[in-house]
């Protein structure tokens, strides 16, 4: 039994199945983000004064990884169009520049997730707060030591983008003694995980949910690209349509990035 | 009929056992795996409830004959015995459970996987002449999620703290911090849930796909079986409504296992501790995003079942249905309309009259639609001789049902009466009334009719008219009394049944307390009654069910009950592919009784003798 319109379009409708299928699957996608994005609004609108951080990711690479996910899909569409001018060896080249664009993308956002994991806030006895990266190399357990950090005297200070007059040099920082602690549990040591602030939850929900959408959409193009690339033999037609729709997926999952970018990086 | 002695076009691979039943990529058996599956959720969903109405009619007494099993299955924390010694005393926080489980597998589970996985995947390529869905394997995969999420909730039963108890809405923080295991019963819940909302993704796409591209030749919009319309918008519904309930799902898990606090706003204390989270997160944003897709699921529930009694309605009056294009229409207006009405169940959060306004103009609005379709039904009968099968008596059934549960609807949308009745028993009668002898019936009906197709066979009419008689008349008592309830203040949270705001009467030296009266208290006893005797009528139905698989009445055709649409125009049992010839469809759905036809329907494959000698070849239109 053969289901019809499969490879072919349906004269009416101008669409392969698939076609129809994916942009309808991407109808749902925008959705599932459009809840999160409306999530962060309404966070970000419901903020206590002081509780809302700026400018705490680094610009210049959320400004790489923009240009990363955009040169990749310009890549896609080269690789469609040069299938669909019969020329399989530029396609696999082109299509290899986008895994490689999705590594390099994967790479810089691991990289800044490590760096909010290695991102300390401490709070001593007498309310001054220590804020910066942890030197990994210390080995004391009974020492908390900083690799760079700022001194301020109130959270809302710590929301601001830091200035130079709260910047420590390495050797000003002072090694916090675990004891020294305002409180042996608790907020008062804590990283810039999830679950620091409203802000970084929603940082690393809308980034990690869209980080699996690269590594799912990345799989299926290398699936194609490489492991079924025998389908381009026996059926081109069906292999074009399966690059095509595959890449439309690429396009979301890159336009996303797009609003992601200005909303978490820049506002 | 039809000629049925030539398998369809060529080749006959035998599939394995495997293959063929269980691992299946054919839309019919799919469809009968959801349906079999649903309806034993359902049936496990209503045992649920059958405890907490024992619970709600004799509050804090040992639950008969099963109290020593539900001990082994729960445990002495959730099960302890009563004053006379007998165990089985159901905790309050298993009826939390029990009720937050009812309400999402009856959802979830039961009626959506039944009225959109089971008939939508077994009538719907049928019906546009196609040979299967677009996407055979997504329908696979959609249907092993709904199985796995099914599991997933199953087991959070048997797990340390029990399954969640914050209510089908599960509101944050509650579902946070009610239960401070973790993973809890919230987290399966949320994974759960997750599972079923892919599947019903896969499900709305695969049926989207499906109605768009594989009409048969001829099939145009206005030529599609209401039915068809009915699904294409419930899978529109799905598609659009379900993702933000993903992402709170989402939302609501790093919540529970990363220590977020999307949901728990700043200086939120717990048993007189404040909560050790960052705060700045907020409650209303879950029920937002919670409603949002929660009141299109409404529509998902109901929209179904319409589609079910107007194909019924159409086929046992033998009358084309009245207004069939202002249907479509409304079914339309319906499915828009469903995605800005969601704050009305949310009047009592302070969001601010302005808003309550808005939306509760938008609610009155989609009462238009609603109305018109069911109007439609109403003046389908009028002057029609109407063969009393048992598929329309459940049919004929579901029309003042939804009427009741439509109607009482109206107090909850306007801002003012929601106040009042907002969380009683009367929300329950409500949508109680709409979905059980609403949708249950439709589906019902629907079983009863599309069996001679599925079997080859009809069920026993008698048991049918007997399993409808009783079901009919016990969902009313269960229900209807629940409207007085509800009117009288009684709230639908109550583990006890109401006993705490039972009033007190005036005695000397004591002016009394008011509170619910004695006879709105004892209405608990004879809905625990009727819950019960409504259990057994639905013996009937399942020993019929199954006997008539071997004994039922053979169906002397391809199209037993002589109707118009495609389904009756393959061979039964459709075998894999569906169609012995490739369709083409000349006419409109409900061609009945036309004048001048010899027969009282013409099928929609039947071309026009006088189209076809001007003609030669119609065209589709």
């Amino acid at each position: 039994m053969e289901i019809p319109y499969a490879v072919r379009a349906r004269p009416d409708t101008g669409l392969y199945n698939a076609k129809l299928g994916i942009w309808l699957f991407l109808a749902s996608e925008v959705m599932l983000f459009g809840a999160l994005f409306s999530s962060y609004i309404l966070l970000r609108v419901n903020a206590d004064p002081g509780t809302w951080p700026l400018h705490l990711l680094n610009v210049r690479l959320g400004a790489i990884n923009t240009l990363v996910l955009i040169l990749s899909s310009v890549m896609v569409v080269f690789g469609w169009a040069s299938l669909k001018m019969n020329d399989f060896r530029a396609y696999k080249r082109y299509q290899g520049v986008t895994l490689l664009c999705a590594l390099v993308f994967l790479g810089i956002k691991s990289f800044e997730y490590r760096d909010k994991f290695n991102h300390y806030e401490v709070q001593l006895k007498n309310g001054t707060i220590y804020d910066g990266h942890i030197d990994r190399d210390n080995k004391d357990t009974n020492i908390f030591a900083f690799e760079a950090a700022r001194m301020v005297t109130n959270h809302a200070e710590l929301m601001l983008p830091p200035s130079t007059d709260t910047k420590l040099e390495p050797a000003q920082i002072p090694l916090v003694k675990i004891k020294d602690r305002a409180d042996g549990k608790g907020k008062e040591i804590e990283n810039y995980g999830p679950w620091h602030s409203s802000y970084l939850a929603i940082y690393f929900v809308l980034t990690g949910l869209h980080a699996l959408h690269v590594i799912g959409g990345a799989i299926v193009i290398f699936a194609i690209w490489g492991p079924l690339a025998g389908v381009w033999k026996t059926d081109p037609e069906r292999y074009i349509n399966r690059v095509e729709v595959s890449g439309l997926f690429w396009h979301f999952v890159d336009l996303i990035w797009i609003f992601l970018f200005p909303v978490l990086y820049l506002l | 009929m039809q000629d049925t002695s030539h398998a369809p076009e060529a080749h006959h691979e035998t599939l394995g056992f495997w293959r063929k039943y269980i691992f299946s990529t054919d839309h019919k058996v799919i469809g009968m795996q959801y349906g079999i599956t649903a309806l034993l959720f359902m049936l496990f969903g209503f045992c649920l409830m059958l405890l907490m109405r024992w619970q709600l009619g004799h509050s804090g007494q040992a639950v008969p004959v099963i109290g020593h099993l539900l001990l082994k299955l729960h445990g002495p924390d959730m099960i302890s015995a009563d004053k006379s010694g007998a165990v089985g005393v159901i905790s309050a926080d298993l009826y939390n459970s029990y009720g937050a489980m009812h309400g999402t597998i009856m959802v979830f589970l039961a009626i959506v996987p039944l009225a959109f996985g089971a008939f939508g995947n077994f009538v719907t390529p049928l019906q546009i002449g196609a040979p299967d869905m677009a996407f055979p394997r997504l329908n696979m995969a959609s249907y092993q999620f709904y199985v796995v999420g099914g599991l997933i909730m199953l087991a959070s039963f048997f797990i340390p703290g029990g399954a969640a108890k914050s209510g089908w809405t599960s509101y944050s923080p509650l579902a946070t911090v009610s239960d401070l295991h973790r993973p809890n019963g919230q987290t399966f819940w949320i994974i759960g849930m997750v599972c079923l909302i892919n599947s019903s993704l896969l499900g709305a796409v695969n049926f989207i796909s499906t109605i768009v591209q594989l009409r048969a030749k001829g099939m145009s919009w206005m030529r599609l079986p209401f039915f068809v319309w009915a699904q294409f918008v419930t899978a529109f519904l799905l598609l659009l409504a379900f993702p933000p309930l993903e992402a709170a799902g989402v939302l609501q898990l790093a919540d529970n296992l990363l220590g977020t606090s999307f949901f728990l706003p700043t200086g939120l204390m717990v048993s007189g501790t404040a909560l050790h989270v960052s705060g700045g997160g907020s409650p209303l944003l879950w029920q937002h995003l919670f409603w949002f897709l929660a009141h299109p699921e409404v529509y998902v529930l109901i929209l179904p079942a319409m589609g079910i009694v107007t194909e019924i309605i159409a086929n046992n009056t033998r009358k084309p249905i009245w207004g069939y294009r202002s249907m479509v229409y409304s079914v339309l207006v319906i499915g828009f309309l469903s995605f800005i009405v969601w704050a009305h169940h949310m009047y009592l959060t302070g969001m601010g009259t302005k808003i309550a306004t808005f939306f509760q103009t938008t609610t009155m609005m989609i009462s238009i639609p609603s109305v018109i379709i069911l109007t439609s039904l109403f003046i389908s009968l009028w002057g029609a001789s109407i063969r009393f099968t048992v598929p329309m008596l459940f049919a004929l059934g579901f029309l003042p049902m939804f009427g009741i549960g439509g109607l009482t609807g109206l107090p909850l949308g306007f801002n003012v009466s929601d106040i009042y009745l907002h969380d009683t028993y009367y929300v329950i009668a409500h949508f109680h009334y709409i979905v059980a002898p609403g949708t249950i019936f439709a589906l019902f009906a629907g079983i009863y009719y599309w069996y001679p197709k599925m079997t080859g066979r009809f069920m026993n009419e008698f048991w049918g008219k007997v399993h409808f008689g009783l079901s009919f008349m016990f969902m009313n008592a269960i229900f209807l009394p629940m409207f007085m309830q509800g009117m009288a203040g009684m709230s639908r949270r109550m583990y006890d049944g109401g006993l705490t705001y039972a009033a007190v009467p005036a005695a000397a030296g004591s002016p009394g307390i008011p509170g619910l009266s004695p006879f709105v208290l004892f209405l608990n006893k004879p809905i625990l009654w009727a819950a019960v005797c409504l259990g057994l009528a639905q013996i009937p139905f399942i020993i019929n069910f199954f006997w008539s698989i071997r004994h039922g009445r053979k169906a002397a055709s391809d199209n037993p009950w002589e109707a118009t649409t495609l389904e009756w125009q393959t061979p039964t049992p459709p075998p894999h592919g569906n169609f012995a010839k490739p369709m083409e469809v000349f006419r409109g759905p409900y061609e009945y009784s036309v004048p001048g036809q010899a027969r009282d329907f013409t099928p929609q494959n039947e071309p026009d003798p006088a189209q076809l000698l001007t003609h030669g070849n119609p065209l589709r239109s």
